[in-house]
């Protein structure tokens, strides 16, 4: 693991909505992510999870705080230019998935490399690797709807590196999985961190992905409250410096 | 990807994509069908005049058309076009409107065309059977297939009555339609005459100038207007514009036939359009997915185009081939439809760019998306 900060969150601010209807639903968020390691964003419904999500993913623009990814910094860009960024830097994992029902799951992996000008023989092998790498690789022609939910999160996964971002984000990976498809993405996900030295931050309030992560970072009403790490040698992580710091500017 | 993405999603739906292609069907066929019907009443308004060989055409002043030439002109204009600089031959032809009346009784207008083929002038057009020296027997004429059962007579040998002189069907021709349904009586320029109740002189429709190779037309045409007063010349584009303008403007024929496959080109852009659309807002979170992957808009507007170009190629084949039995129907009846290479070409255009004004909604749709809404699902 090396300690490099590959994605850095500072002081973020994000309002929601407009006039009588604003929310706030960010109030100062600092966080950063380094490579090598699983990092679980965990909170209540309403929290800020997904906001803040949507912010380190270069998807959604903060009302104040700076956002840098790989060293670059966010601020100013237009839609474009961050898309940029997420095609460069970033995997994205969603709650349901969203892979295309219409295209087989080495279509739905291959789709990730053809956005980012990778076309050819070359981009079809490496691929069929990553899925192989999930798991998959006996169900490289099935399309989404002959695919368990289990399997189609190990598509979604190897869509997610199979670029080799330095960062993968995910979203509630494991909230449509049973148990042991659950364990089974959340260990794929521990190893993409730890084998292939990227940074892993996955919003979730389920549990059973504890044992899995390196950082516990905790969320509430907009802010980080706490955050744990697991100590060397542990299983599971253990509080090791919880920092409640509500901000006074909420 | 692009292309697969685009084909699965036109496929997915097989409904939207039967309803996009009935759309860009029925807007070809009716497209097609309206030039075509266009071309063919072109053609035919202008086929005698593209057969003449002529520079230019001496016409009474006012002259309409091919078969409204008005007031005759006599053999002084001929006398004075001859004897103009640079002309070589002018050739008398006469065109007039007359009545037929058929053996069995009744009657209809045909248009008589009063031609001497050795002078150069109009000759019957696709002659089927016959030669142009049947035409020159005592009464004969040549009239075309298409019309033996309106002017009630069988084919060859059939009799009839033009003005007050016996006619006698000698030869044929085919496929020579006469826009006005009024069908051409061919025959030499004497009989005409006699048809068209002006036998024993030299009067004439139109004055028909041929000028030696190397001359200046427009210095001849010049010297012609300078000496002939009451007439106007014109080149053969002219004439051949001015006989357009009247049958297919002036009549208001062309305007309902143009109106008639610009309503084919809205309708089938409207129905693409909203097929479009609403498969676009289906396929909304796996835009916005592609999006949040780090695709450019770009990308995402090649895949909607790509599908409308496909609806596009799909719809022009099934339409052309339905558009091309109309055709095929068409051509037994007095007003064939016409399709050629290049009006085929311009439907392909037509269709390409009609789908592609059609993609604009749902691009625009697509470019609003945010790619947030992948984490709302």
């Amino acid at each position: 693991m090396t300690n490099e900060a590959v994605l850095t969150a500072t002081n973020i601010v994000k309002e929601l909505g407009s006039g009588a209807g604003k929310v706030r639903a960010l109030k100062g968020v600092d966080l950063s992510l380094v490579r090598g390691e699983l990092t679980l964003l965990m909170g209540p419904s309403g929290s800020g999870k997904t906001t803040l999500l949507s912010i380190l993913g270069c998807i959604m623009t903060p009302t104040a705080g700076a956002v840098s990814v790989d060293g670059t910094s966010t601020d100013g860009r237009s839609p474009d230019e961050l898309a940029v960024l997420r095609r460069d830097h970033i995997g994205f994992i969603f709650q349901s998935y969203n892979l295309f029902p219409t295209l087989s799951a080495l279509e739905n992996v291959r789709i990730a490399l053809d956005v980012r000008g990778q076309k050819g023989y070359e981009a079809a092998r490496r691929c069929e690797d990553v899925l192989r790498q999930v798991g998959l690789g006996n169900r490289l022609r099935n399309f989404p709807g002959n695919l368990s939910g289990g399997e189609q999160q190990r598509v979604a996964v190897a869509r997610a590196i199979v670029s080799s971002p330095s960062i993968v984000l995910a979203d509630e990976p494991t909230a449509a999985l049973d148990s042991e498809n659950g364990h089974a993405v959340m260990e794929l996900l521990a190893r993409i961190a730890h084998e292939q030295d990227r940074s892993v931050l996955a919003v979730t309030h389920d549990p059973r992905t504890l044992p899995y992560a390196d950082r516990v970072v905790r969320i509430e009403d907009g802010l980080i409250v706490g955050e744990e790490r697991r100590p060397e040698g542990l299983d599971a992580p253990e509080i090791t410096d919880l920092t409640k710091r509500r901000k006074a500017h909420a | 990807m692009i292309f697969t993405l685009a084909f699965r999603n036109l496929f997915h739906d097989r409904v939207r994509l039967m309803v996009t292609l009935v759309g860009i069907l029925f807007s070809i066929v009716l497209v097609a069908v309206q030039l075509g019907l266009y071309l063919g009443a072109s053609r035919m308004i202008t086929a005698n005049i593209d057969h003449a060989n002529a520079d230019l055409w001496v016409m009474p002043f006012g002259a309409k058309s091919f078969e409204d030439g008005g007031l005759l002109m006599g053999a002084r204009e001929r006398h004075q076009a001859l004897a103009t600089p640079g002309v070589e031959r002018v050739t008398p032809l006469i065109v007039r409107f007359s009545e037929w009346r058929k053996p069995a009784g009744g009657s209809t207008r045909v248009v008589v065309v009063g031609t001497d083929a050795e002078d150069g002038a109009v000759k019957p057009l696709s002659l089927d059977y016959g030669t142009w020296e049947d035409i020159k027997a005592p009464d004969a004429i040549a009239v075309d297939r298409t019309y033996l059962k309106d002017l009630g007579v069988e084919g060859v040998g059939g009799t009839a009555q033009i003005g007050p002189s016996r006619v006698k069907v000698r030869a044929l021709t085919d496929g020579v339609r006469s826009f006005t349904q009024s069908p051409y009586v061919y025959t030499p320029l004497s009989r005409a005459r006699q048809l068209v109740g002006v036998q024993g002189t030299d009067l004439a429709t139109f004055h028909l100038v041929k000028a030696y190779d190397g001359v200046d037309i427009e210095e001849v045409r010049k010297e012609l207007l300078s000496r002939l007063e009451g007439a106007e010349v014109l080149t053969t584009a002219e004439f051949r514009q001015r006989s357009l303008s009247q049958w297919l403007f002036r009549t208001g024929a062309g305007v309902a036939l143009i109106g008639g496959a610009l309503l084919g080109i809205l309708v089938g852009t409207v129905i693409v359009a909203q097929t479009l659309y609403s498969s676009t807002k289906d396929h909304l979170n796996e835009f916005a997915t592609l999006r949040a992957l780090g695709s450019s808009s770009g990308y995402i507007h090649k895949v909607i185009l790509t599908q409308a170009g496909l609806s596009a190629v799909i719809g022009y084949i099934l339409g052309m081939l339905l558009a091309l039995l109309v055709v095929l129907a068409s051509q037994s009846t007095p007003l064939p439809i016409v399709m050629t290479p290049l009006l085929a070409l311009g439907l392909f255009s037509v269709t390409l760019f009609m789908c592609a004004i059609s993609a604009v909604s749902a691009i625009v749709k697509v470019t609003k998306i945010d790619p947030a809404t992948v984490f709302s699902r």
